[in-house]
């Protein structure tokens, strides 16, 4: 794999990006969060949190210390491993999917090259998945052990929804993988250079869109959760750090999401008119990107209410899924034809 | 036999036996105001495609131009929305600004009018070296029960005086029950007026 990276990054550099990844991510969830409540306020003729510190600016904090100052507690039927890992299990694999997503070119910082990015896996998006497909675990786990039939039926949705999307998913990747010739993230996005992937791959980019709302359980397929008929879904019996944790891995998944939406279809550090910024403001370009995806995210949990779930089968399996597939089979015909 | 209730499985197939009375009823036909509501049959696939993006597109455009619009909420313990002249708040006891005699003379009209029973009246005669109001007797004890009265404004009606009338003020919660009967010198003082006043007609 070092070989396809084309540089030697020494195991210091790894340990900082390590450690950056993680304070990043820490740093980032709070900003969604409070502007998810903003927005949503907004979005419903109301002001959002606007009590604690300047603009309420201060409220994901204050949420947090709440949290994190509660009891542990577990219901008398949960299964106490279990119950105590699976939030673990969704954070880690959320921080660890954060890992790939490219933050800018290789540049370099003092004689060094780094890659502004955790790793540039040669499976990229496969690496995504497999970490997806983990991420499962965390909600399967959390809601089976908790003993609760909410949990329970939440966690049943669940591994049925992520399952069915995460299919379509996948495919919807394949034309621009096609396309691209590359499985590398970083690859993908110098594939970018003449233009943006979500002008050949529009139909991918939508079905993947809107199968990433359902794996990031969020609204309108959110029915993991279902405040209204299945009062938490699989977070109901969990309290205090560790529904911190849940909450923190949602939006950090968000977060991920929208990266991934960033490098592959929306051309990741690059900027259209084949302007070329030195290499600092990559990062910035970067997050803009994916602040403009996190605000669609936003948008549409403002607007859409929750499906059905046999809606959300029947769109899942007989809309996305020949989508992602008829988009697959034309690119490649395209690509066979014009090569 | 014993009694036959009416949910009784046999006194329901009496009833069942029983032949039917002429019906005298004619068929119900709403009303001009009735809207019917018809159920479209289920979409085709273009007309599926269709809803799916524009509704989409037309809720998304809903939820957008509400951030536009800005938020209507009024910030309350900051901003407050103005009363109108007769809103009946807390109520207010008054003297004649001349001579600042009260103007109740204890006549409990108002004890009497009151349907949550919540006045107490305690009426003593005036005299020479204590004149307290311009009638012949004036109210000793006057206390309002706060946390009864349901601010009808009857014994604003009632007083043939003038002397209660209903105010402003409206923030009236306390920590205790007994902080919510207000005593005469507390419904004479000069209320605080924390509500903003709205003009007639704004």
């Amino acid at each position: 794999m070092l070989a396809l990276v084309g540089y030697y990054e020494p195991w210091w550099i790894q340990i900082i990006k390590g450690i950056v990844i993680f304070a990043v991510a820490l740093q980032l969830v709070p900003v969604v969060l409070i502007a998810e409540r903003k927005l949503l306020g907004r979005m419903q003729g109301r002001y959002g949190p606007n009590r604690v510190g300047p603009y309420g600016a201060l409220q994901p904090l204050a949420d947090i210390l709440k949290l994190l100052t509660k009891e542990q507690s577990r219901p008398a039927t949960s299964v106490g491993f279990l119950f105590a890992v699976a939030p673990l299990i969704s954070i880690l694999t959320a921080v660890a999917a954060f890992a790939i997503i490219p933050f800018g070119d290789t540049q370099d910082i003092f004689g060094t090259k780094v890659g502004l990015y955790g790793i540039d896996v040669s499976i990229g998006p496969l690496y995504l998945f497999a970490f997806g497909a983990v991420a499962f675990y965390g909600i399967m786990l959390g809601g089976w052990s908790s003993g609760s039939k909410y949990s329970f039926l939440g966690a049943m949705r669940g591994a049925a929804q992520l399952i069915s999307y995460e299919v379509s998913q996948g495919l919807a990747l394949v034309g621009v993988i096609i396309t691209a010739q590359t499985l590398s993230l970083t690859g993908i996005v110098h594939a970018q250079g003449g233009m943006w992937y979500i002008i050949p791959q529009f139909f991918g980019f939508l079905v993947f869109l809107v199968a990433s709302f359902a794996e990031t359980n969020r609204a309108p397929f959110d029915l993991i959760e279902a405040d209204a008929e299945l009062v938490g879904g699989y977070n109901t019996e969990f309290g205090g750090g560790r529904f911190a944790s849940y909450y923190f891995a949602e939006y950090l998944n968000v977060l991920v999401v929208s990266g991934i939406v960033t490098t592959i279809f929306l051309g990741g550090w690059l900027l259209p008119f084949g302007i070329h910024p030195p290499g600092w403001v990559d990062p910035i370009v970067v997050l803009f990107k994916m602040s403009l995806i996190t605000f669609l995210f936003i948008w549409v949990r403002a607007t859409l209410p929750r499906l059905r779930y046999d809606q959300l089968m029947s769109f899942g399996w007989k809309v996305l899924l020949p989508l992602a597939t008829l988009n697959t089979l034309v690119t490649a015909i395209l690509v066979v034809a014009t090569h | 036999m014993p009694e036959i209730s009416l949910h009784d499985e046999h006194g329901a197939a009496q009833q069942a036996a029983a032949p039917a009375a002429p019906l005298n009823v004619t068929a119900w036909s709403p009303g001009e105001d009735v809207i019917e509501v018809r159920r479209t049959p289920a979409p085709g696939p273009t007309r599926s495609v269709w809803r799916s993006f524009v509704e989409t597109a037309r809720g998304l455009k809903t939820t957008f131009s509400r951030i536009i619009e800005g938020p209507s909420t009024i910030q309350y313990p900051e901003e407050k929305v103005p009363v109108y002249p007769r809103f009946r708040g807390r109520h207010k006891l008054h003297r004649f600004e001349d001579t600042n005699l009260e103007k109740c003379v204890g006549c409990s009209l108002c004890a009497a009018a009151c349907p949550a029973d919540c006045i107490r009246v305690v009426a003593a005669e005036n005299t020479p070296e204590n004149r307290v109001s311009a009638g012949e007797r004036y109210a000793a004890v006057y206390e309002i029960n706060l946390s009864r009265c349901i601010f009808c404004g009857y014994c604003e009606v009632a007083c043939p005086f003038d002397a209660i009338t209903m105010g402003h003020d409206y923030e009236l919660s306390d920590y205790s029950r007994a902080d919510l009967i207000f005593t005469k010198e507390m419904l004479l003082a000069e209320p605080l007026e924390r509500a903003p006043l709205r003009n007639e007609g704004e």
